[in-house]
């Protein structure tokens, strides 16, 4: 496999940042790794951290807990704003729940040995990504305990979902994409339980371990039919991350809303995905390394190839703003050139100049290299990025109804307290389950670590 | 009498519960013999248990039985089969059963201090009654110095919707928001329901003793001190009853006064005429119109009549037709000066100078001072009125001084216009008075401790007498008031008895129209509440106390049956809704009256503000505050909800430094911000919200009236500011201070208002053009049109082989008066949504009326910026827009679950049942016409409003969309009267609620693959244009173009 490596292993680049620290051995690997779990005590900075999701938690339980009792009417929703928070919540969560597959099933067929420390994570990451995105569909709905409709079950009504909205298509892509990114991300870790089973200190940790690990006993026939059926499922996942974007685009692409009418918006939603997913992988990789001196395990390495994709991903991310800016104009239809006016000189003109400035300036900074291994600034930068793409969907999502077709029906949005409280109550729950997720599972895969161990010493010798 | 009424009632109950279980015994269910012996056996027990009791005394029983340990023995001889079948394995009937007897018996335990239910349905069915169809009554709604002729729905007994009745000459179908939304009145909650004596409850005897004693004691000093105070009566009935009570009481005292009444026209014509008469227009028969400050299409009586003859005269089928032109003068944009083809706006103290200029120009003498613009239009209008003599119409607004009135009068007399375009007739008030003069001598007599007894009729004067009066104190002075109104207000508070008054709608009576053609008011309901007419309230003082108004109407009637059969007369007349033939028959008067001699009129100094009062257009003098409905309902002109507003121009509002903004919420479409006025006028002051409104004369302001009450019940209290406050009897109408009048608070106010974008954006939203355009390029409406090819579309077209409903909305007829909002609203059971929810534009009206303003200077003028001012004099534009039912929904394609699906008649199905609420739908709709329950809206606890709604018509919860479904219930229900015929369905036979309200007959619904269809032929014509057509969305609701007549002498400058 290592003979005829891409160029990623070309002594220049390996000269330049190493994907693992040195010196290390699968011991140590799997020592460093597996402690993490098994035997490192709660450390008060967890329980803090931990505490204060935990509040944002109990407050999304409320905030839900209110919405059902009275109805989708505590948001700031209206008409003709019929979708507000809820939605570019949806789809910003989705986004992030990108990166995640990305990194682990193109970057794996792609053969980038890089990708092994962050996968793990950024897998877990999609998860919750996608739990937190999931629950808005649900939770916009005005009547939610009917939200099974969606679902093409056999009722005894024979009443099928409409198969010509993009909701339903939405249901089938974001649900598809759950299931699968959950498999790989489990078949993934089945190697890693076993190592966990193997080395707990407490019987229940071992017996839970053990029922997850499905009994793998590390022969060559486990690995040979592990590596195939994640390898299938590297090749199944592959797809999926360029459709569910590409779906989640549709819900908008295939209305008539002027702004939301643009056939420009599945590479674009594709790509801004990417962008705001490395983003969130820089968010959570840099605290993360920094608590658990991961710094071996997650290289400065990571870090800059990860900046590189958001510097990729954000130029094709301003590709499209300018495009779908120029063809408005271009085509010179009056729906989209009121809308390019709106943007700049509408009453919601500085969310648009605050997302131009977020999404599409500040990221020119990793041009140099100097920003790209500044782990501050690069921390900063991806919240700067994620709070960008979060204000694309809003530009997208709520402005483009504040003003649509028939003038007498212009309205404005503002979003209410529960708004907050749910945008704030799921980034409570993404990062609560992190912080379980840090002391349960291993954050970094163990087995593919020591592969990589592997592959160091071979290439030294 | 009660008690007896109601053991009478319970006997008759008894009798109906046998009678049931008889029919139950024959209907086949029961075939065992046994059983049947047994049963009746036990029946017969239970029936010697009960007959031993009596009427009321026996249901109190019955609920006591509840808690009784002999109660199971009873229900076990009471329901012997179910009872001891209990035990037994229950088959599913007897499942049913049982289910069936426990629901009722959870009703025994319900009934509180419950009027007699009848707990079995019909024993005898009513005539002509089918459950669950509607049945349909005749009546009339008095209102002021008009009635109008109404046909009720009932279903089951509740009226739920009002429609106009064609045969009345003040309604000829149409109808207003105010008698649309009477019948929510009716089921107002917060309806006094008692006759209250200080606040206790009395009995209806014990009011009737006092009455009796009062008016003995009355009688005894000569009448002295006995005062009557109403509103203005046009009833027969009632004013004969007032003239009973004052022949038994010779020297007490009728007064009359109406809050938004006014003198002017009644004082004008006695100014002209040397006496009062009563003025008819006729609109269809005029080519040219001068309004001087009337907004004689939506207020005012007869103005239903009016707009439907006004807009005959300006239907047009094509080019070659002709229509009527209208000026309006006046200070403020009402609807019918927003419709017209040429609008000034002019202060009201000069909109005389007007009318004097005019009389000089035709020939009268005097003259008038005008600014050149005035003056301009002033020439033309005169010159246009001389080309047109005999065919033309002058028609004084009611807010305007006698002067104006009898101008009026001299200059349609002048021009040859009486007997065509207008004619007199004898007042059609029961007993026309200067009602100001007549207030004010009753409040000087209160003040000189004159009056003992004063017996107000409908009337608030503590809330709605001129300040000046100080009406409060001297009702203190008053030994026994006694209030009889709808609600326990401000003025009852003051008054030792409050009889509950009874809605029209629950009485019998009569009521004149605005052209003299009386109309019996028969009741569609008992009274809901322990309330009284004002008739039997007026009988109490009576030699006669009981006198059913039912009697006198009946003996009325019979009196004028003459020879033909009385019962027959009186089906007739109750069927009709009006009396054959009692319209007042023309007069003929002279004006005597030379305009050179009035005295020269009293202005305004230049740079004063002056300050005009008007009748709000929803509430009125503030009787309909507590009407959801009409709260709710935005405004024609200003688009505002819930409050009233102190109307200023936009230069007045520049030269006073006031801005509004719309908030972060809502926005545009709910919530905008202005600044709070301190206005001290007249000794007094009130704080009132500012509203730019554009169009309005400049240093005007306009204070509406019928806000700000304190005891208007739940809906109304509290809301908007009340102008009366700064109202006196000098200046009832206008009144003028410095600007150092008006000063700004520093305090910001939200106003709910639900359209404030007032410009189509250069978009082709509304098409309008002059009649000359339409004659050169009858397409014009079509000009730069895009119309997408159909067969552009993945889908496959429907195909409409049968009916293809559709609508045509004929812009050229609307001028926003709202009604068909309300009959919207009433037919479909919409919910009212509160101000909080309107500011964050929520409102749920199934049909929305859009104002655009046109003709400025610039397309992008923002209220409160630099071009604001261009909005003077906009051409105002109104346009209903309900749901355009798309042959190419873009609402159906993105909805999930299929909750909105497509017809195969055209229609865009909303499945309530199915809409999982996500709202993809309203999103994809360009119209925005898609409305959302966000929360629970309707209001499921209130019992009377449960009687309000219509059962055909779903009510919808929360998390559901809902929207203008073309009435499909009245589209179903007569579908299945035309296949039992087994014909097809003719046009015009399915009218929708708004259709059938317009006044104007704007709006025509049918079967648009019908090529003779109304709706087919108007959808033919060059005007029709489809909104927003170049989406493709191909709407069933098309609109046609709106078509202004101007002057081309005043156009070409």
């Amino acid at each position: 496999m290592s003979a005829s490596e891409p160029p990623i292993n070309s002594p220049e680049l390996r000269r330049l940042t190493p994907v693992l620290g040195p010196g290390h051995t699968y011991d140590s690997i799997t020592d460093k790794i597996s402690s993490i779990v098994l035997t490192r005590p709660i450390s008060l900075g967890w329980l803090v951290g931990f505490g204060i999701c935990f509040f944002f938690i109990m407050l999304l339980n409320v905030a839900i807990v209110y919405l059902i009792g009275k109805g989708v009417g505590i948001w700031g929703i209206n008409i003709p704003i019929g979708w507000g928070f809820a939605i570019v919540n949806f789809v910003w969560w989705i986004g992030i729940g990108h990166a995640g597959t990305l990194i682990s099933a193109i970057l794996f067929l792609l053969n980038q040995k890089w990708r092994t420390s962050i996968n793990r994570f950024a897998e877990a990451m999609t998860l919750f990504a996608v739990m937190c995105a999931g629950l808005f569909p649900l939770l916009h709905a005005g009547r939610p305990w009917y939200a099974y409709w969606m679902f093409p079950y056999p009722s005894t009504m024979h009443i099928w979902p409409q198969f010509r909205s993009p909701l339903i298509w939405d249901v089938f892509a974001v649900s598809t994409y759950f299931t699968v990114s959950l498999l790989f991300w489990f078949v993934g870790l089945i190697p890693d339980l076993a190592t966990l089973r193997d080395r707990a200190v407490s019987k229940p940790k071992a017996i839970i371990y053990g029922m997850l690990a499905l009994g793998w006993r590390g022969s060559a026939r486990h690995w040979q039919r592990y590596q195939s059926a994640y390898l299938l499922l590297a090749g199944l996942a592959t797809p999926l991350v360029l459709s569910v974007h590409t779906v989640v685009s549709f819900d908008f692409a295939i209305a008539i809303v002027p702004g939301w009418h643009t056939t420009i918006f599945p590479p674009y939603f594709v790509a801004g995905a990417i962008y705001s997913g490395f983003a969130m992988v820089i968010t959570i990789a840099i605290p993360l390394r920094a608590a658990y001196n991961l710094e071996d395990f997650i290289t400065m390495r990571h870090l800059e190839n990860m900046a590189k994709v958001m510097l990729a991903t954000g130029l094709i991310v301003a590709y499209g703003y300018f495009f779908e800016f120029f063809m408005s104009i271009y085509s010179g239809n009056k729906w989209d050139v009121f809308l390019v006016e709106q943007r700049l000189h509408g009453p919601y003109a500085h969310y648009y100049y605050a997302l131009i400035l977020c999404n599409i300036l500040t990221p020119q900074l990793l041009w140099f290299q100097k920003i790209r291994t500044n782990v501050i600034i690069l921390f900063l930068m991806s919240l700067v990025i994620n709070t960008g793409m979060w204000l694309e969907r809003f530009v997208i999502v709520v402005i483009s109804l504040t003003r649509d077709f028939d003038p007498s029906a212009w309205g404005r949005y503002s979003a209410t307290f529960w708004d907050y409280a749910v945008l704030t109550g799921t980034l409570g729950l993404f990062a609560g389950l992190l912080f379980l997720f840090v002391r349960v599972l291993p954050a970094i895969s163990i087995a593919e670590m020591r592969e990589l161990v592997a592959h160091n010493s071979e290439e030294h010798e | 009498m009660r008690e007896n009424d109601s053991i009478e009632g319970h006997k008759h109950e008894h009798e109906g519960h046998e009678d049931s279980l008889h029919a139950g015994d024959s209907s086949g269910l029961h075939s065992e013999d046994a059983a049947v012996h047994e049963h009746s056996l036990d029946l017969t027990a239970v029936r010697a248990k009960l007959r031993a009791k009596s009427g009321k005394q026996y249901w109190r029983t019955l609920e006591e039985l509840a808690d009784d340990p002999h109660f199971d023995e009873l229900l076990h001889r009471e329901f012997p089969r179910q009872a001891s079948e209990w035990d037994e394995s229950i088959d599913r009937r007897d499942f049913l059963k049982l289910a069936a007897a426990s629901l009722a018996f959870a009703g025994i335990t319900g009934c509180g201090d419950a009027p007699e239910q009848l707990l079995v349905p019909y024993v005898k069915q009513p005539d002509g009654m089918i459950l669950g169809k509607p049945q349909y009554y005749a009546t009339a709604m008095p209102f002021g110095a008009d009635a109008i002729g109404l046909l009720v729905t009932s279903h089951e007994g509740r009226p739920t919707h009002v429609a106009g009745n064609p045969d009345h000459p003040s309604s000829l179908g149409g109808t207003d928001v105010i008698a649309q939304a009477s019948v929510l009145n009716l089921y107002d909650p917060d309806r006094a329901q008692t006759v209250t004596n200080l606040g206790e409850i009395r009995t209806w005897e014990q009011f009737q003793s006092a009455a009796q004693t009062i008016a003995e004691v009355a009688h005894s000093v000569n009448g002295a001190g006995f005062r009557i105070l109403t509103g203005t009566v046009t009833s027969p009935l009632l004013a004969a009853q007032i003239e009973n009570v004052l022949k038994r009481i010779p020297g007490a005292k009728w007064h009359q006064w109406e809050p938004a009444g006014s003198d002017g026209p009644r004082e004008g014509s006695k100014l002209a005429f040397g006496r009062y008469v009563n003025t008819v227009y006729r609109p269809e028969k005029a080519d040219v119109i001068v309004s001087l400050d009337s907004d004689f299409l939506a207020s005012g009586p007869g103005h239903i009549a009016y707009m439907n003859a006004y807009y005959r005269r300006r239907k047009l089928s094509g080019p070659g037709d002709t229509m009527s032109r209208l000026y309006v003068v006046e200070p403020t944009p009402s609807v019918t000066g927003a419709s017209a083809d040429h609008r000034l706006p002019l202060r009201a103290s000069e909109v005389e100078q007007f009318a004097r200029g005019l009389a000089a120009l035709v020939g009268l003498g005097g003259s008038g001072t005008l600014s050149p613009a005035a003056q301009k239009m002033l020439d033309a209008v005169a010159s246009d009125l001389q080309k047109h003599r005999g065919t033309s119409l002058v028609v004084a607004g009611e807010f305007q001084p006698p002067a104006v009135h009898a101008l009026a009068h001299a200059i349609n007399a002048a021009l040859g216009n009486v007997g065509t375009t207008l004619y007199y007739t004898e007042p059609v008030e029961a007993n026309p008075v200067n009602q100001l003069d007549s207030f004010s001598e009753l409040c000087a007599d209160m003040d000189a401790g004159k009056v003992e007894t004063l017996a107000m009729f409908g009337s608030n004067p503590v809330y709605d007498a001129p300040h000046d009066f100080d009406f409060t104190s001297k009702l203190k002075k008053v030994k026994t008031a006694v209030l009889v109104s709808s609600h326990f207000d401000e003025t009852a508070e003051y008054c030792q008895w409050h009889i509950a008054e009874s809605h029209f709608l629950e009485t019998w009576g009569d009521a004149r129209a605005f052209d003299g053609t009386v109309s019996v008011i028969q009741p569609l309901i008992a009274p809901l509440y322990h309330t009284h007419s004002a008739f039997e309230v007026l009988a109490a003082f009576t030699e006669n106390p009981g006198q059913a108004a039912y009697d006198a109407v009946r003996d009325r009637l019979n009196t004028l049956a003459g020879a033909t059969d009385q019962e027959l007369y009186w089906r007739k007349t109750l069927n009709d809704g009006v009396i054959a033939n009692s319209a007042s028959a023309p007069i003929s008067v002279a004006p005597k009256f030379n305009p050179a001699s009035l005295p020269p009129a009293n202005m305004p100094l230049p740079g004063q503000i002056e300050f005009i009062f008007r009748p709000d257009s929803n509430t009125y003098d503030g009787r309909f505050a507590n009407n959801g409905w009409l709260q709710e309902l935005a405004r024609p002109v200003t688009k505002l909800t819930w409050d009233n507003a102190a109307l200023v121009s936009p230069r007045t509002a520049e030269k006073l430094q006031l801005a509004q903004r719309a908030a972060a919420r809502g926005g545009e479409h709910g919530q905008i911000v202005t600044n709070v006025l301190d206005i001290s006028i007249s000794n007094s002051k009130v704080t009132a919200a500012a509203w730019i409104l554009p169009g309005q004369a400049d240093d005007v302001v306009v204070l509406p009236l019928g806000y700000g009450r304190h005891k208007a019940g739940y809906t109304g209290s509290n809301k908007g500011f009340n102008a009366y406050v700064v109202r006196t009897s000098t200046a009832l109408w206008n009144t003028a201070a410095g600007t150092e009048a008006i000063k700004k608070t520093g305090d910001d106010y939200p106003l709910a208002c639900t359209q404030y974008h007032f410009q189509m954006e250069g978009r082709k939203i509304l098409a309008s053009g002059t009649l000359e355009e339409y004659r050169k390029n009858p397409a014009f409406a079509h000009e730069g049109d895009e119309q997408p090819p159909k067969e552009m579309s993945l889908y496959q077209e429907f195909a409409y082989p049968g009916y293809a409903w559709g609508m045509a909305i004929d812009l050229n007829s609307c001028n926003g008066c709202n009604a068909c909002v309300i009959a919207c609203q009433s037919e479909n059971n919409i919910a009212v949504v509160g101000k909080d929810q309107v500011m964050r534009g929520r409102e749920m009206h199934w049909i929305r009326i859009d104002r655009y303003y046109t003709k400025l200077a610039t397309e992008t003028g923002d209220p409160g910026g630099p071009d604001y001012d261009v909005l003077e004099n906009p051409e105002t534009f109104f346009q209903p827009v309900p749901c355009q039912q798309c042959e190419n929904a873009p609402c159906e394609q993105v909805c999930p679950v299929g909750a909105t699906v497509h017809s195969a008649e055209g229609l865009n199905d909303m499945v309530y049942n199915r809409c999982i609420g996500t709202r993809y739908c309203s999103n994809n709709c360009p119209y925005k016409v898609r409305r959302f329950n966000f929360l629970r809206f309707q209001d499921w606890e209130t019992p009377s409003l449960k009687l309000l709604r219509n059962p055909e018509v779903t009510i919808r919860s929360r998390g559901v969309m809902e929207k203008c479904t073309y009435c499909v219930q009245r589209i179903n229900h007569t579908r299945i009267e035309a296949e039992k015929q087994n014909r097809p369905i003719k046009d015009g036979e399915i009218v929708t609620a708004c259709e059938s309200a317009c006044p104007a007959q704007a709006i025509v619904f049918g079967n648009a693959n019908d090529p003779n269809s109304r709706v087919a032929k108007l959808k033919a014509q060059t005007r029709n244009y489809s909104l927003l057509g170049e989406l493709n969305s191909r709407p069933r609701t098309t609109y046609l173009a709106a078509v202004r007549n101007p002057n081309p002498e005043l156009e070409k400058a």
